[in-house]
């Protein structure tokens, strides 16, 4: 939050910000002191302002032309891709988007794990942004399930399908998400329907998350506590905002590349075939965002306990920021804790490996060990390595690398060098 | 320190990658073609597209439909490129229901270039019906639906073999070293000279698989033409707006003291 008092010079700017200080606003998010020392994986936060808003504006266009009905839905999609005026190019950014989306999303989380962003006081900002990767995550599986192809239907049949295992009342509840006995018209028109409210939900918190990072302020990579504005910080504009604007265009390069490439290349070849009940395909397989958590479902031999241990693999990360007993924020200054997360880096990205694989032999074993790893990093070894771990000195200001723990001026540039 | 460990990470996950299933059938890999709508600016062959159509037209059309093309689409930039006249005349040779007309009756007329590719029956159950119990797929976007693409769809049209002696096939079927599961219900309807080009091109089995695939890649995707030209052009573009954005952040960052 901006100390000084913001006042329009202009007559009627003053009016209308007497009674409503949208200007106040617009002064706040400009002047707002940022450290000066972000590195580039803080860019994702706009990046992925800017993938939320290309969903939007592409899926918009995209309703406008689909139809959500059973019989028409494949078809429909065909109609975009063919008849429409550059439907073929909104329809791979919004699918190709939806990838980029997830790409960029987990960069974000990740990031926020190695510099402990989720850490006190931004626990709130870590849980709303949880709540948006749920969201996205429902909103991704319903808009794949959109085109009525054969890995919509099916992937559509398997996830409904989870909520059967809960006792007594599952079968019921299966019915009632369906509106019918099976997959079927009635369930694809509720998915468009909920598939457009969600990005507009995912849009008012990432609001509440902006507004409850401006509260605390940006974490940054060396994790201290900084005076705001002061000589660690700049202001918002136009120093972080172009240079989330050098970020963005590099990462609308690489987005670019596979919409006019190899637009397929992240989707799977049997969602061409139309919808067919009567026919199951070889691997039921989810899109490749949803792969670490599907590794984990399947690596469980009963229902039931898939299901619970696949949604406590996303709700553990909710007291994340109480599982964390250290006092130190950014993995820079944690030797232990560093290799830990490289571990977890390297186990999710192997459960997501398996997750593709048929779950059977090697690739069952692999999705056990990495499921009883993914569980072990938050329970045991967040709170261990906590307590255990022999943190490196930090310094006292971003600029002034003054050392809590005995004078080491290398420790500043050796930071610099991180980013 | 990081760099080391992002190497280390880098390295055991190509160790994961190598690991293959146990039990993968014997599937042949589809055989590589150095396709002209490959790569970054990758074209259609205008005259094997022509070609293939008519061996669509001649061969595959009396059994397997392509229901999302129009005749129209034959004349369209980035495909075969018929002439006007040419598609008109394709379209005619077709006989088209409509109506109701205003006594009520259905009744059919000669095509014209709007109206959707004539399916060869009228339901999914009839087509399944006279083929045995199996399906012809729709083609529309058959070569988007297989995983290896055109390559894979070449090589089952060139896949015909004799079965292995371990292997007793039933009537109807076809043994197929690319297919599946290696067995296929459609017969190898491709020998050489059975059409006869308009061009002058030799219509040999492989020739005939070529073009016909190439076609089909081209129905799969009308716009590949125009999304590469494209393409091409957002990179570009985006390269250049990136350097200068990157100019005017060096310069924005010079007047504080940290680095970017």
């Amino acid at each position: 939050m901006s100390e000084h008092e913001y006042v329009p010079k202009s007559k009627a700017g003053k009016w209308f910000n007497d009674r409503l200080p949208l200007l106040t606003l617009g002064a706040h998010l400009t002047d707002y002191p940022t450290p000066k020392n972000l590195n580039y994986w803080w860019t994702f936060g706009g990046i992925l302002t800017f993938c939320l808003l290309t969903q939007i504006v592409t899926g918009i266009v995209l309703a406008m032309h689909y139809v959500a009905h059973a019989d028409l839905a494949f078809a429909s999609v065909e109609h975009i891709m063919r008849d429409v005026n550059y439907g073929w190019l909104i329809r791979y950014i919004h699918s190709n988007g939806a990838s980029m989306f997830f790409l960029a999303v987990y960069i974000h989380i990740f990031r926020s794990l190695f510099y402990g962003s989720y850490k006190s006081p931004r626990e709130v900002i870590w849980i709303i942004g949880l709540l948006i990767y749920l969201l996205m995550m429902a909103a991704a599986f319903m808009g794949y399930v959109l085109p009525w192809g054969q890995m919509s239907f099916w992937g559509a049949t398997v996830i409904t399908n989870l909520f059967s295992a809960i006792p007594l009342v599952g079968d019921s509840i299966t019915t009632w998400l369906w509106g019918a006995y099976s997959v079927d018209n009635p369930t694809l028109n509720r998915f468009f329907s909920l598939h457009y409210l969600i990005p507009f939900l995912i849009l008012g918190l990432v609001v509440l998350h902006i507004w409850a990072l401006h509260v605390p302020g940006n974490n940054n990579p060396v994790g201290i506590d900084i005076k705001k504005p002061s000589k660690d910080t700049v202001p918002f504009h136009p120093y972080i905002t172009i240079k989330d604007a050098f970020a963005l265009l590099v990462f609308m390069i690489i987005f670019a590349g596979f919409v006019f490439f190899t637009p397929n290349v992240l989707g799977h070849s049997d969602n061409y075939i139309p919808a067919n009940p009567l026919v199951t395909p070889a691997h039921i397989v989810p899109e490749w965002y949803l792969l670490p958590f599907y590794a984990i479902l399947r690596s469980v031999p009963d229902k039931l306990g898939g299901v619970i241990l696949m949604f406590s693999a996303i709700f553990i990360l909710f007291v994340l920021p109480w599982l964390d007993t250290s006092k130190v924020r950014s993995a820079v200054f944690r030797p232990l804790y560093r290799q830990f997360f490289w571990i977890l880096v390297i186990d999710v990205l192997m459960l997501g490996y398996v997750g593709a694989m048929p779950a059977e032999g090697i690739y069952l074993v692999l999705a056990r060990v990495g499921t009883i790893y993914y569980f072990l990093h938050f329970i045991v070894v967040m709170p261990v390595v906590g307590y255990l771990e022999k943190t490196d000195p930090i310094p006292m200001s971003i600029s002034e690398p003054v050392l809590s723990g005995g004078a080491e001026p290398s420790i500043a540039r050796k930071m610099d060098e991180k980013v | 320190m990081r760099k080391s460990n992002l190497k280390l990470l880098l390295f055991i996950f190509s160790l994961i990658i190598q690991l293959k299933p146990l039990n993968s059938a014997e599937m042949v890999d589809p055989i590589k073609v150095d396709w002209s709508f490959k790569g970054l600016t990758g074209t259609f062959d205008r005259a094997s597209l022509q070609r293939g159509f008519q061996v669509y037209k001649e061969v595959c059309s009396s059994c397997h439909s392509m229901q999302y093309l129009s005749y129209r689409n034959l004349g369209e930039s980035g495909g075969p490129e018929f002439s006007e006249q040419e598609v008109k005349a394709i379209a005619a040779s077709f006989e088209i229901q409509d109506g109701p007309d205003d006594q009520g009756e259905m009744f059919t007329r000669p095509g014209r270039p709007s109206d959707k590719f004539k399916n060869p029956y009228p339901n999914v159950q009839a087509a399944t019906a006279a083929n045995g119990g199996a399906y012809p797929p729709d083609m529309s976007v058959l070569v988007k639906a297989r995983k290896g693409g055109a390559n894979y769809i070449y090589s089952v049209l060139v896949g015909y073999e004799d079965p292995p002696p371990n292997i007793i096939l039933d009537d109807g079927v076809y043994y197929n070293k690319y297919m599946i599961g290696n067995k296929i219900k459609m017969p190898n309807n491709l020998m050489d000279g059975l059409v006869e080009y308009a061009d002058g091109t030799e219509s040999t089995v492989d020739q005939m698989a070529k073009d016909v695939t190439t076609f089909l890649a081209w129905a799969a995707e009308p716009e590949l033409e125009e999304r590469h030209k494209t393409g091409v052009k957002v990179i570009i573009y985006l390269v250049l707006l990136t350097i200068l954005v990157y100019l005017s952040m060096k310069k924005i960052w010079s007047r504080v003291d940290s680095e970017v």
